[in-house]
């Protein structure tokens, strides 16, 4: 598809692209002629009362037929993944060098922005929300960029986390820090309780198999009103103390010990700092596991399960254990989630969460922890920086993720590095790389 | 029996509804040789590999193999455990590598169940202990050694896909030479190999066969590989067998060239052949 062609081509084909424009605009017109062009109303009478818009209609295409050649210049210019392309080489020695810089000025970065957004109360919610889709980002990317394995229910562990914590904490009293282990211990349970009847599917008919397992719990929810309330939600969930310490403004609390101003400020800096903590140790927890003989498993059954069996691989613990390290992270941040909410309901963890994850990870390169991260805020920054646009934010989201599927099939960080080396540790180019849709 | 066999086939049935793939077959393989499975396309050869190394359950029959004094019933162990526990190694006819991991990786992985073993199951590894570190770089080494031996080490951190056909075939049979087999399976090692690269084949199973002391069962239709490197030879005709014995006895047998010629009977198949000589 995307193969090296053999003849480093020197400039555009200009008859190509016109031709190509040319048609387009061709298509358009025929579409929004009498979707654009004609514009027909029921008249006071009932009769039906119509009018031209012929401006409005060359307009459009106009643009398609400008928008044509443009995409196909860009697409010239940068390429899909692994072809041969026409940046001057300065410039592909800085997005080398940028390339590498990327990941430590981004944790820098990160670190500092209660620092430097203290004062902006939106900025820092905007930061624990990134945050936490990075660490379900992460932890599905266990399951699905690593083991291959197309989950469509993830938001059902995120769940089984934040009731867990809920429940735990308003029915037992139990601290934060006691009741997130025990979350990520339930919800990697449930996990290992998916993977059973899932363990002979693949590809399609594991995500059909996913997607109903997200629903049940979330309908077992919704119906188990004794226990979770139902529709209502559980609320009055604890918030989390500075170990042992309220962030309160009371006389026990955090801000009187150390002896300075209370400000409702301190928490959520707080709550940064701890989502920041467990999304980092998700990333430091898959990057080690990766290299250790369990994540090379996830691997190699990602590339051919047949295979792994011949060798002497437990497939089925392989995959239980994958389905359970990444359910577990979902668990700590379902935990978080409850905690920073104060209250949760059905309502949060809908199929969209799923598909919302997933497409973060899709979208950034599936088994890179980077790309990851920076899909991550771009759909969830994104969003939230074309929130001017009203009406038309779903439009410009939607043109975003085609024109980054057209460029970046594979996602922003298509290739794979990697787990050991004898002498150069050299990328493998996302082409030879299998991925869930197998 | 006096022989010392490493793999005994009793009995060995296998049918698929009401296709008998594989009939009442018995042959055995001999401790440290080199036994070919030959026999016409369709003769049920696969089937009797999938059979031996546990992707398929057969219908009836026993497969005994005897390895270090321990006596295992391989048609009562299913799947993964073939390998891991009876030390049968094996490879595919159509080439079943890793292709997004590079050679490297591919030997590390057929290291698995050593390696996980001393990662302590994933806990102590995730913390580095100096044990694990250590099984690490044996586990490295081995795979060094092995991509030496197949003339690979300079493509050790290219992606097994990116390899070209013969390399790929013959970083199969190292792969599988990495899990430490007493028992290798090769299912047509030498499809798609031009003459040069067959030549070279036939000198690593022999040297796989002198420096390790690996048994090896192999299934292939390249005639000059099986008669140059064989020391027993089973041949298989609709999933029946129809001769077993040394390559010098296999090409004097009437009854495998009538079944490799396709001769009405075997007076005729005598016949051509008396023509022959």
């Amino acid at each position: 598809m995307a193969a090296t062609p053999a003849i480093p081509r020197r400039g555009p084909d200009v008859a190509f692209i016109f031709k190509k424009a040319l048609i387009s605009a061709v298509v358009a017109l025929v579409l929004f002629s009498l979707m654009i062009g004609v514009r027909t109303e029921a008249g006071p009478s009932g009769q039906l009362i119509y009018w031209t818009r012929f401006g409005d209609l060359a307009a459009m295409v106009a643009v398609v037929f400008g928008g044509s050649i443009v995409m196909e210049l860009l697409r010239y210019w940068w390429g899909p993944v692994d072809t041969v392309r026409i940046v001057p080489d300065g410039a592909a020695k800085a997005l080398a060098v940028a390339r590498r810089g990327i990941a430590p000025v981004l944790l820098i970065f990160t670190f500092l922005v209660p620092v430097i957004f203290y004062d902006q109360r939106y900025i820092l919610d905007l930061g624990i929300l990134v945050l936490t889709y990075v660490m379900l980002g992460w932890g599905l990317n266990v399951v699905v960029g690593l083991a291959g394995l197309l989950d469509l229910g993830y938001v059902a562990f995120y769940a089984v986390g934040a009731y867990s914590y809920a429940l735990l904490a308003t029915t037992y009293g139990l601290s934060f820090w006691i009741c997130l282990p025990l979350a990520g211990i339930l919800a990697a349970f449930f996990g290992v309780l998916l993977g059973f009847p899932v363990l002979r599917l693949r590809g399609d008919y594991l995500a059909i198999v996913t997607l109903a397992f997200g629903e049940i719990i979330r309908l077992v929810i919704i119906n188990w009103q004794d226990l979770t309330g139902g529709p209502n939600g559980i609320s009055g969930i604890p918030r989390p103390s500075f170990f042992g310490i309220p962030l309160t403004p009371g006389d026990d609390g955090l801000a009187h010990k150390l002896d300075i101003a209370f400000s409702p400020t301190h928490r959520i800096v707080f709550l940064f700092y701890v989502i920041l903590a467990l999304a980092l140790l998700t990333n430091w927890v898959t990057i080690r596991l990766r290299r250790l003989p369990i994540g090379r498993a996830w691997e190699a059954l990602r590339e051919d399960e047949v295979a792994c069996r011949a060798l002497g691989i437990n497939t089925t613990t392989t995959k239980l254990t994958a389905f359970a390290t990444g359910a577990m992270f979902a668990g700590f941040a379902g935990a978080f989630f409850a905690t920073r909410q104060g209250f949760i309901s059905p309502e949060s963890f809908t199929f969209q969460e799923s598909a919302l994850v997933l497409a973060i990870v899709v979208l950034g390169g599936m088994g890179s922890q980077l790309g990851v991260a920076l899909a991550a805020v771009a759909m969830i920054g994104g969003f939230e920086l074309f929130r001017g646009l009203d009406q038309y934010r779903m439009l410009v989201f939607g043109v975003a993720m085609v024109l980054l599927m057209i460029w970046r099939p594979r996602g922003l960080i298509g290739h794979r590095a990697p787990t050991v080396y004898l002498r150069h540790n050299k990328t493998i180019s996302a082409e030879l790389v299998e991925d869930a849709r197998a | 029996m006096s022989r010392d066999d490493i793999l005994s086939v009793e009995n060995l049935s296998m049918r698929f509804g009401g296709i008998v793939a594989v009939n009442d077959l018995s042959f055995s393989a001999e401790r440290g040789k080199i036994t070919a499975l030959i026999g016409p396309n369709g003769a049920g050869k696969t089937t009797v590999f999938n059979c031996i190394t546990g992707f398929y359950k057969p219908s009836a029959g026993t497969m005994r193999l005897n390895n270090a004094g321990a006596d295992m019933r391989l048609e009562k162990l299913n799947d993964f455990r073939i390998s891991k526990l009876a030390k049968v190694a094996r490879t595919f006819q159509n080439i079943r590598l890793f292709p997004g991991m590079t050679a490297l990786e591919n030997l590390m992985v057929a290291q698995h169940n050593a390696l996980m073993k001393a990662s302590g199951y994933t806990f102590l590894g995730l913390f580095g202990v100096p044990s694990y570190r250590a099984a690490e770089k044996r586990a490295i080494d081995l795979a060094r050694n092995w991509l030496d031996q197949i003339g690979l080490l300079a493509r050790a951190d290219d992606a097994a896909g990116e390899l070209p056909y013969g390399d790929q075939r013959r970083l199969e049979i190292a792969r599988a030479m990495c899990t430490e087999p007493a028992l290798l399976c090769l299912d047509e090692p030498a499809a798609g190999l031009n003459a040069r690269e067959s030549a070279a084949l036939s000198e690593l199973l022999l040297k796989i066969r002198a420096d390790w002391g690996t048994s090896i069962l192999l299934i292939e239709h390249d005639m000059s590989v099986v008669m140059e490197i064989s020391d027993h030879i089973v041949v298989l005709d609709y999933g029946v067998k129809i001769a077993d014995g040394t390559p010098q006895e296999i090409r004097d047998n009437p009854k495998v060239i009538a079944a490799y010629l396709g001769a009405e009977d075997e007076e005729e198949a005598i016949a051509v052949m008396e023509a022959d000589t």
